[in-house]
């Protein structure tokens, strides 16, 4: 029998239970038992995220506060009364020199989101343009074996979005080729594990920035020849190395802790290895193999931004950096909207991974 | 040891390479069995001189305290535990190691819960009818799904199923393979008293049909006494052994009611556990 699939069924499945909560609510569906229940999962949260951005007003209208003070008082000690009533009077109309740079409040941050995504929606135009015009040329120079002409403006908020998810996805698969092979095999064989514990137990450890230096020394001579930009090879490379760990691990220990039960049922059917190993030991390992893969996805997600920063890859941890060397007016409320964007993402990918993790294993996980 | 002679149908045949066994009507033979584990404080020795024919067809029981080796001994027969001395023979030819030849029951139902109930029996047809078509395979599994009562629950996860339900998937599952010698630790130890009689007559039933030599250990005097043709007690251990044996002469097929009021019934049980209590 199909079970029918329900929004409530659905969004329990991805850890997000509060929606079906917020649809009985709009349907009317709400018992009065389920009155405590919708006050906890809808109105709290909500109520927190309330509080959270007032505090978050005010605080920065302190710092604000803090900093416009002493522009004035430093104007008054440097230059004088008259250049303080100036910079008072400069501060006041907002006039973009002379505002005082600090924590952006809420509403600036808002105003930054909306300036990227009008941004991103110009240079989408622009390179629509771009193409429109270089479409008869491109297409005579490929007739002719030439490399066509490309966009090489400066990519939007959301082409780097698009280019982090696009490194983290590229690292995480590289984790996942050489993590959950090795953790099987790691696993399978106590030899194996015994020469490769030290080796993980060393790397393990290793900050990505030095995992960066690591792979930017071996991959910079590999392609030494090659005149294309290797700054994406080098950060996925390192984000993969970086984040891989808890997989191996993971992977190695739940190989290697299947139920005896299991094994001693595969025994008295004479199992072959490779069935032993794709009937029995693999999906009994999965939980522990996708809890791995889940802290992989995650530590890929946080490390990609430092390994963009170094790699000069044209990422959100470029844009961050980029944005916090430029100093501009609205870079720092820029860099918010980056914090939240990477926070959301982040949130996003672990509930993406815990949805596939529910499909294809046999033990339920509701997601915190 | 008094051997029940209804159960002495086959003749004398040879065996393989044309070698005339003397008793090939023993399916499986325990001959001066011995474990022992060693330990920081010197050796261990759970069984020895442990000695048991078991015929063809027969249903035997072993009966014995806590911790007296039974498990162990049955554990050495499906071949998951190292035997220490002494060696054990099914139908003349020494085991090594375990193999599909001896089904296994095991206490906890051990299905795998990733799997459906269907995909649980088909594992173990797969692995013993390879030659089949997979409809022809499905078919075996099926079939012994229905024997156990489970026709509406092929497609339900293992993991879905009660503890009972979850053990009919296990007896399934070991008669699916068509084992010479079925070997079953206490399979309905961990059910409730009302599942366990269910079990009990789904078994038999099978049994019944199917005629495979089983072997079985249990803590409960009445369904030792109502499933088997003949009841071995087990010494205490260490160093336990074969204590003392009970030829159950009930008819069969048997039913609960015909077993329990049968004149013989307390005089076997009373057997039974006075062995127990000294």
């Amino acid at each position: 029998m199909k079970q029918s699939i329900t929004l409530g069924r659905v969004s329990k499945f991805m850890g997000l239970g509060f929606l079906s909560t917020l649809k009985d609510l709009f349907t009317g569906n709400l018992e009065r038992e389920d009155f405590i229940s919708f006050l906890r999962k809808v109105i709290v949260p909500l109520a927190s995220i309330l509080l959270f951005i007032g505090m978050w007003h005010l605080g920065a209208k302190a710092l604000y506060q803090r900093e416009a003070n002493f522009k004035v008082e430093k104007a008054l000690t440097d230059q004088g009364p008259a250049a303080a009533d100036e910079m008072k009077a400069c501060i006041a109309s907002g006039d973009v020199s002379c505002q005082p740079n600090t924590l952006p409040a809420p509403s600036q941050v808002w105003d930054s989101y909306k300036s990227l995504l009008k941004d991103h929606n110009a240079i989408s135009a622009d390179k629509a343009a771009f193409k429109e015009k270089t479409e008869v040329l491109n297409t005579e120079r490929i007739a002719s074996g030439l490399d066509p002409i490309t966009y090489t403006g400066r990519p939007s908020f959301i082409d780097q979005i698009i280019m982090s998810l696009k490194t983290v996805f590229a690292g995480f698969l590289l984790a996942l080729i050489i993590a959950v092979p090795l953790g099987i095999l790691i696993g399978l064989s106590p030899t194996l594990r015994s020469a490769f514990n030290w080796f993980i137990q060393i790397f393990k450890p290793v900050s990505p920035v030095v995992w960066y230096l690591l792979v930017f020394m071996i991959v910079k001579t590999i392609l030494i020849d090659s005149t294309d930009d290797s700054s994406f090879i080098i950060s996925f490379i390192s984000v993969g190395l970086c984040s891989m760990w808890a997989t191996l691990v993971n992977t190695a220990m739940g190989v290697s802790s299947v139920d005896k039960d299991y094994i001693n049922v595969a025994k008295v059917l004479k199992l072959g290895p490779i069935q032993k190993v794709f009937k029995v030991i693999l999906p009994s390992s999965l939980p522990l193999i996708f809890t791995g893969l889940k802290i992989t996805l995650s530590v890929a997600w946080m490390v990609l931004i430092a390994i963009e920063l170094l790699a000069q890859s044209p990422g959100l941890g470029l844009f961050v950096w980029e944005e916090f060397q430029n100093g501009a007016n609205d870079s720092n409320s820029k860099i918010i909207v980056a914090m939240f964007v990477i926070g959301i993402i982040g949130f996003l990918l672990d509930r993406i991974m815990l949805t596939i993790q529910n499909a294809v294993s046999f033990n339920k996980n509701e997601g915190i | 040891m008094n051997l029940k002679s209804t159960i002495i149908k086959q003749p004398t045949v040879p065996g393989e390479n044309g070698i005339i066994y003397p008793s090939a009507n023993v399916m499986l033979d325990l001959n001066q069995l011995k474990k022992v584990y060693p330990t920081p404080k010197g050796d261990y020795v759970v069984l020895e001189d442990l000695n048991l024919k078991i015929m063809k067809e027969e249903f035997v029981t072993i009966i014995g305290h806590s911790g007296c080796g039974k498990t162990t001994m049955l554990s050495m027969i499906a071949g998951l535990n190292e035997i220490s001395g002494g060696s054990i023979s099914v139908l003349g030819n020494r085991i090594k190691g375990p193999g599909p030849d001896r089904g296994v029951i095991f206490q906890s139902p051990s299905l795998m819960p990733w799997m459906t109930a269907l995909q649980n029996v088909l594992l173990g047809v797969n692995q013993v009818f390879p030659d089949a078509t997979k409809a022809q395979r499905n078919d075996i599994a099926k079939y012994y799904l229905q024997k156990v009562g489970l026709e509406d629950a092929f497609h339900k996860k293992a993991a879905d199923l009660s503890q009972g339900m979850q053990q009919r998937v296990g007896i399934a599952r070991a008669f699916a393979i068509k084992p010479k010698v079925l070997l079953l630790d206490e399979p309905f130890g961990m059910l409730d008293s009302l599942t366990r009689g269910e079990l009990q007559d789904i078994l038999i039933e099978i049994w019944n049909k199917e005629k495979i030599t089983a072997v079985m250990i249990t803590h409960d005097v009445d369904e030792a006494i109502f499933l088997a043709d003949r009841v071995v007690m087990m010494t205490s251990g260490p160093k336990a052994k074969i204590g003392d044996v009970l030829n159950i002469e009930f008819e069969r097929p048997r039913t609960r009611k015909s077993v329990l009021e049968h004149d013989d019934y307390y005089k076997y049980r009373k057997h039974l556990i006075d062995f127990l209590e000294h």
